[in-house]
């Protein structure tokens, strides 16, 4: 365990944001879920007793009869923005005070960084460059990310848990986002911040960073298992594995939305275009996490092989 | 002695008499002027202390700062820097667990970075010969210098961590959800516009870090599909390393003074400029869309019509 190693990897001042997205993110999501959870045994006692929601202000949070539904933003509301200014600030002088932000030598074109890292909240990218040529994880993934963000509330026809925390009433958007986000996302910033070494080669927490590492990776591609050397076959047994992935991921999608009657009814609102892009958009996504997979466990390079672009 | 004293008691004395009792009611008008002037001083100065109460205070503040609920409504609505609030909100939205704070917290980061970004401009000239050495210059000259660096620098990785955790606390309370679809759109693209300004600012020091990190984020744009030299289709479309999209971002087919010129404008002008366009579509269209969302009270299944 070189603890030198991974000191100097935490330390690095740029690389401190991340160490506090390490406890940011779970406090913050431990924060929301507890929230929902709270809100999700308030919906199931009140949908067990009717009599209740007559009368109840469906909130966990305290209330009165006789307070008002409503506050004055001053002084209630701006006293808080001011505070949170102010608190901002100090941490920001104090964090500027004591860490000095990096200035390496002069830009050299003839000397090459090595790891040569991009900002840290890039690095989710760059880790995807190694399950995925540049036009896809730089250019493709990253656009598609954007669009089906964006269309995020054009697919999501659950009327429910408008305005508060619930997970109970969400599962399936909590989880899916959960997944892209902390999974996804978060988990190749770390693992591109505290995991690749020089060359961008798997270095474990702690491992010592070798800079003179060779790895031989004789990577492999689709057809290259099945002893392909067509072109027209390698093209033709690539589309079938994607069509395959697609049409399983697919099912197993809509057999998990079907498996629950409240899924089910959501899906029941959504029109063929809104369905289609939810599936095209989680498909997708999950094309990362089984390239992943096949990448780091068999060598696995490319799905489709042709001469203009390889998956 | 006696006869000054009995003719300044005499109303109406002056302009009579000889020369000398002139002079000594005159020195008795005036001072009896400096004291009723004094007085005068005295009652009006009086009035200032109640600084509230004065013409000035009252033609650059134009409503009353008491207690009444009209009064702390019009502070709110007649004040430029705060109009964008409502008079009034949610009782529970004024907690912290509902919101984090998060979008708040990232728009003062905004304000501070364009804050401690306009002061660096005053140092820094984006061109080879002297961005690096201008950062030196910031770092060990210039008064508190460093300082300013550090905090431009912090701020913007301060900022992409509240977009995100913002854009997370609004997807886990729904806030996306009708009528606020649009806007949740609206607050994708200043997310990505966030991390575009701070990559664009990477470059700037002109140093081993930024000058790979943009090397290598802008050689992906090599790969862009049609559009790039080495993406697919792009050399059957006839893409060259002197017109593809990377030599666009670049000014040039290397990271070279077109390049930090062009990282400059980006980062000092255009990119500021279309966030602070979007930001105001965001903000507007919070209060258009009723406010922030929550805390509201929880709705049951069975009570949508469209979900039986």
């Amino acid at each position: 365990m070189d603890w030198g190693q991974l000191w100097r990897i935490t330390s690095t001042p740029d690389n401190v944001p991340i160490v506090a997205l390490l406890f940011l993110i779970p406090f913050y999501t431990w924060y929301g879920l507890r929230q929902a959870f709270a809100n999700d045994k308030l919906i199931e006692e009140l949908e067990k007793n009717p009599e209740m929601t007559k009368t109840h202000h469906r909130k966990t949070l305290p209330w009165k009869p006789g307070w008002a539904q409503e506050v004055h933003v001053w002084p209630f509301l701006l006293r808080v923005e001011f505070l949170a200014a102010i608190i901002v600030t100090v941490i920001l002088m104090v964090w500027s005070i004591t860490l000095n932000a990096p200035l390496e030598e002069p830009s050299n074109p003839t000397l090459t960084m090595n790891p040569s890292k991009a900002p840290w909240y890039f690095l989710g990218l760059q880790e995807m460059l190694v399950y995925f040529d540049p036009w896809m994880a730089g250019v493709v993934l990253p656009s598609l990310i954007i669009v089906g963000m964006m269309a995020i509330p054009y697919f999501d026809t659950n009327p429910l848990g408008n305005g508060y925390y619930t997970y109970k009433q969400r599962k399936f958007a909590i989880l899916t986002f959960c997944f892209g986000f902390l999974v996804l996302w978060i988990s190749m910033i770390v693992i591109g911040t505290f995991i690749r070494g020089p060359g961008w080669v798997w270095f474990w927490p702690g491992q010592t960073w070798d800079h003179n590492i060779v790895v031989y990776q004789p990577n492999k591609d689709l057809p290259d298992f099945f002893g392909i050397t067509n072109a027209w076959g390698k093209a033709v047994i690539g589309l079938a594995f994607l069509g395959g992935f697609g049409a399983v991921t697919g099912g197993a999608i809509h057999k998990w939305i079907m498996s629950d009657d409240f899924s089910k009814k959501v899906y029941q609102k959504m029109s063929l275009l809104q369905y289609a892009t939810l599936q095209f958009f989680l498909i997708t996504m999950m094309l990362l996490p089984v390239k992943m997979i096949l990448r780091l466990t068999l060598n696995f390079k490319y799905i489709l092989v042709t001469p203009w672009l390889n998956l | 002695m006696a006869e000054e004293t009995n003719g300044s008691g005499q109303p109406n004395g002056n302009g009579n008499g000889n020369g000398k009792k002139g002079l000594a009611t005159l020195i008795e008008k005036a001072v009896a002027d400096g004291k009723a002037l004094q007085k005068r001083a005295l009652s009006e100065a009086e009035e200032y202390k109640d600084i509230q109460k004065t013409h000035l205070w009252k033609s650059v503040f134009r409503v009353k700062h008491d207690e009444t609920p009209r009064s702390r409504s019009l502070s709110v609505l007649t004040n430029v820097f705060l109009h964008l609030h409502p008079s009034k909100i949610n009782r529970d939205a004024v907690r912290y667990g509902f919101t984090w704070g998060m979008g708040g917290i990232t728009f003062y980061l905004f304000i501070v970075l364009t804050f401690t970004g306009i002061l660096l401009m005053y140092y820094y000239h984006p061109t080879k010969a002297d961005a690096f050495r201008d950062i030196l210059y910031l770092e060990h000259d210039v008064p508190f210098g460093k300082l300013l660096r550090n905090m431009h620098r912090w701020g913007a990785h301060l900022m992409v961590i509240t977009v995100w955790l913002h854009m997370f606390r609004v997807f886990l309370t729904g806030s996306y959800k009708k009528p606020r679809e649009f806007n949740w759109a609206v607050g994708v693209i200043l997310m990505l516009f966030t991390l575009l300004l701070s990559f664009t600012g990477y470059l700037l020091p002109d140093d081993q870090l930024g000058f790979w990190a943009v090397t290598v984020g802008t050689n992906m744009a090599r790969a862009t599909p049609l559009l790039g030299t080495e993406g697919p289709l792009g050399p059957q479309l006839g893409m060259t390393p002197f017109n593809d999209v990377r030599f666009a971002l670049l000014g040039g087919s290397i990271v070279d003074s077109n390049a930090l010129l062009r990282a400059y404008i980006w980062h000092c002008i255009a990119i500021p400029f279309i966030v602070a366009i979007f930001l105001a579509v965001h903000f507007w269209r919070v209060r258009k869309d009723g406010g922030i969302s929550g805390p509201a009270p929880v709705v049951l299944a069975g009570e949508v019509k469209e979900l039986k």
